[in-house]
């Protein structure tokens, strides 16, 4: 992010489309607390935010990590959702249907697929892309990540939200991101930045071991 | 293929496993021709080290020759003989890059474990732990090395693998300590410890330029190998070490002290008694007499270098005297990338040869008992390589 654009500016626009509707109930009520990146101001702005869009259920997480590749290359891999599911474990595919929307089937519990339409809602060259579900969608989401260059790489920070409508789909939206959705998208992301910085995830699935197990 | 596997605490088999194979397009396949017992392996055989699963195969100190390559690996054919590194890096993160390849932020599958015990994502070994990876280790026949672009590292054919298998950890370890010590001319060097790591630590003080190594431990042999190689001893158990210290460096103290011991450490005071109590009682997880004495010995302004292994919690650390002397502290897993050319070429020009640590040579199958003799040093044995073919 430039020097001088706050940060909210970024995420903004998601608030303008009504995308992060869900905060105020994740997020514990009471005084505003400082983000872990943030200042008291900016814990004031988003704590205005939830309190004028409060009052719905759903998830909302805020994630970080810093990779050591360049923020162009870093967004040109983001900016093709297709890219997504090779890390992000919730997610069974994204495609392009045309331009600027993408269709998303994320593992639901049981077997189950979730499946929703999404538009870029807004992007800036190398430092932004923000997602939302499109209007009459069965699952309202957005999402949006910032790329910032900074002197230890890139940060790359996610924010992503799911607002559950009501029945079993809901259920199922609902826990997309399992109990602890904070511990999910620290996982994508660290699966992430192995990947764009080794051109591979690490694993030890189906290596030799004793019989004994 | 045959493998070296831990089933449980004191519970070393030689099994039956299948073939690894290549899982990733940085891997490689390595037949294993040599492969040596590190002392940080007795942590886990006497169960020290958490997240150990039965069925894991062990061993990271192995070399070996290529014989399956990966699709990204380029600078690798089939035939090389290499050494490989026992700490696994990917080469690309901060870490690698900065030359702290043993702290890797990308080699550990399991990095969510050591997130949790240690704040961040600890680096990984071969054959030691699934907080460290868990990765199959190098006791085996074979052995599948991940990042096999930036690992394994090529050895010339006139050198005899016992000349260049401590290069994957033993030898990098020690020079690491001593190095750590930032040797000036004139340096007194205290050194805990004379198993493997400790030789090599000695003889690495004096490669960087120590005046005197003062080499302590309770083994004769072992005190006899650090004299060959020309530092002077105390035994540990007979000795006041303190008092001893101090009056050999005409009251000074020395100016680094080298923890080469770990967290298993024995000694003749109070202290021991009082951590092997409570690590007997889950109160504590480590035995820490060895890195106490060397704070309490170390000469004001000096550094405390400590390549032996902890891997949870100590107390009655002598913070007080560490910071009323100014210590400074140096500690961690080996960056043995980060040395691998200059210990070659000081083997190469004969400044060292590194085979002299060996006093036991067995088949893999061999293993089980090799433990036992190593971690009881029975036998006169300080080091020990199995053959796996």
């Amino acid at each position: 992010m430039a020097a001088g654009t706050p940060k909210w500016a970024t995420w903004l626009p998601m608030v303008a489309a009504g995308a992060v509707a869900a905060y105020a109930i994740t997020k514990r009520q009471g005084p505003p607390r400082p983000t872990q990146h943030g200042t008291g101001v900016i814990a004031d702005r988003d704590s205005d935010t939830r309190r004028r869009l409060g009052g719905l259920a759903g998830i909302h997480v805020e994630e970080a990590v810093t990779v050591s590749r360049p923020p162009s290359e870093v967004f040109r891999f983001w900016r093709n959702f297709e890219n997504l599911p090779r890390f992000m474990n919730h997610l069974r595919a994204v495609s392009q249907r045309e331009a600027g929307i993408s269709h998303w089937v994320a593992r639901g519990p049981a077997g189950m697929n979730v499946e929703w339409d999404a538009r870029i809602i807004n992007e800036i060259d190398g430092r932004l892309i923000a997602w939302q579900s499109l209007e009459g969608s069965e699952v309202s989401t957005a999402g949006s990540v910032n790329f910032r260059e900074t002197p230890r790489g890139t940060e790359v920070r996610v924010h992503l939200q799911y607002s559950p409508p009501a029945g079993r789909l809901g259920a199922a939206v609902a826990r997309l991101l399992g109990e602890e959705p904070t511990v999910q998208i620290h996982d994508d992301l660290r699966r992430f930045k192995q990947l764009i910085e080794t051109g591979e995830i690490p694993t030890t699935k189906g290596q030799p071991v004793g019989g004994r197990r | 293929m045959k493998a070296v596997c831990w089933e449980g605490t004191d519970n070393i088999t030689v099994e039956r496993v299948p073939d690894p194979a290549i899982m990733n397009p940085r891997d490689v396949i390595v037949r294993v021709s040599s492969t040596a017992i590190c002392g940080s392996d007795l942590h886990l055989m006497d169960g020290f080290i958490p997240t150990m699963k039965a069925g894991d195969i062990l061993g990271h100190e192995f070399m070996g020759e290529v014989v399956d390559i990966g699709r990204s690996v380029s600078n690798l054919r089939k035939g090389d003989r290499v050494i490989v590194p026992c700490a696994i890096a990917c080469g690309h993160c901060y870490f690698c890059r900065n030359e702290m390849w043993a702290v890797c932020d990308n080699a550990n599958p399991h990095a969510a474990i050591s997130e949790k015990v240690y704040g961040y994502p600890a680096g990984a070994l071969f054959g030691y732990s699934h907080m460290m990876g868990g990765y199959a280790g190098g006791q085996a026949e074979f052995v599948r090395v991940p990042y096999a672009d930036v690992g394994p590292f090529k050895v010339p054919d006139h050198l005899s693998d016992e000349q260049v298998l401590f290069l994957t950890d033993t030898f990098t370890t020690g020079y690491m300590a001593a190095e750590n010590c930032n040797i000036r001319p004139g340096d007194t060097i205290a050194v805990w410890g004379c198993g493997p790591v400790g030789q090599f630590a000695i003889r690495s003080a004096f490669l960087l330029g120590a005046w005197r190594v003062i080499a302590i431990d309770a083994v004769p042999e072992r005190l006899q190998m650090a004299a060959e190689a020309g530092a002077e001893t105390l035994d540990s158990m007979n000795d006041d070490v303190f008092d001893r210290l101090k009056t050999m460096t005409g009251g000074l103290g020395p100016d680094a002290c080298i923890d080469a011991v770990g967290m298993e450490a024995h000694g003749a005071h109070i202290d021991y008694w009082y951590d092997k109590a409570k690590t007997a009682l889950r109160l504590a997880t480590d035995r820490a007499t060895a890195v106490r004495q060397a704070i309490h010995c170390c000469r004001k302004g000096g550094i405390v270098s400590i390549p032996g292994v902890y891997g949870g919690f100590i107390d009655k650390v002598p913070m007080g005297a560490a910071f009323s002397k100014g210590l400074t502290l140096k500690l961690g897993q080996t960056h043995v990338h980060k040395y691998l050319s200059r210990l070659l070429r000081h083997i190469e020009n004969g400044d060292i040869d590194p085979s002299f640590v060996v006093t036991h040579r067995e088949p893999l199958e061999q293993a089980p008992r090799m433990y036992r003799t190593f971690r009881d040093k029975q036998d006169g044995c300080v080091k020990v390589v199995l053959k796996p073919h």
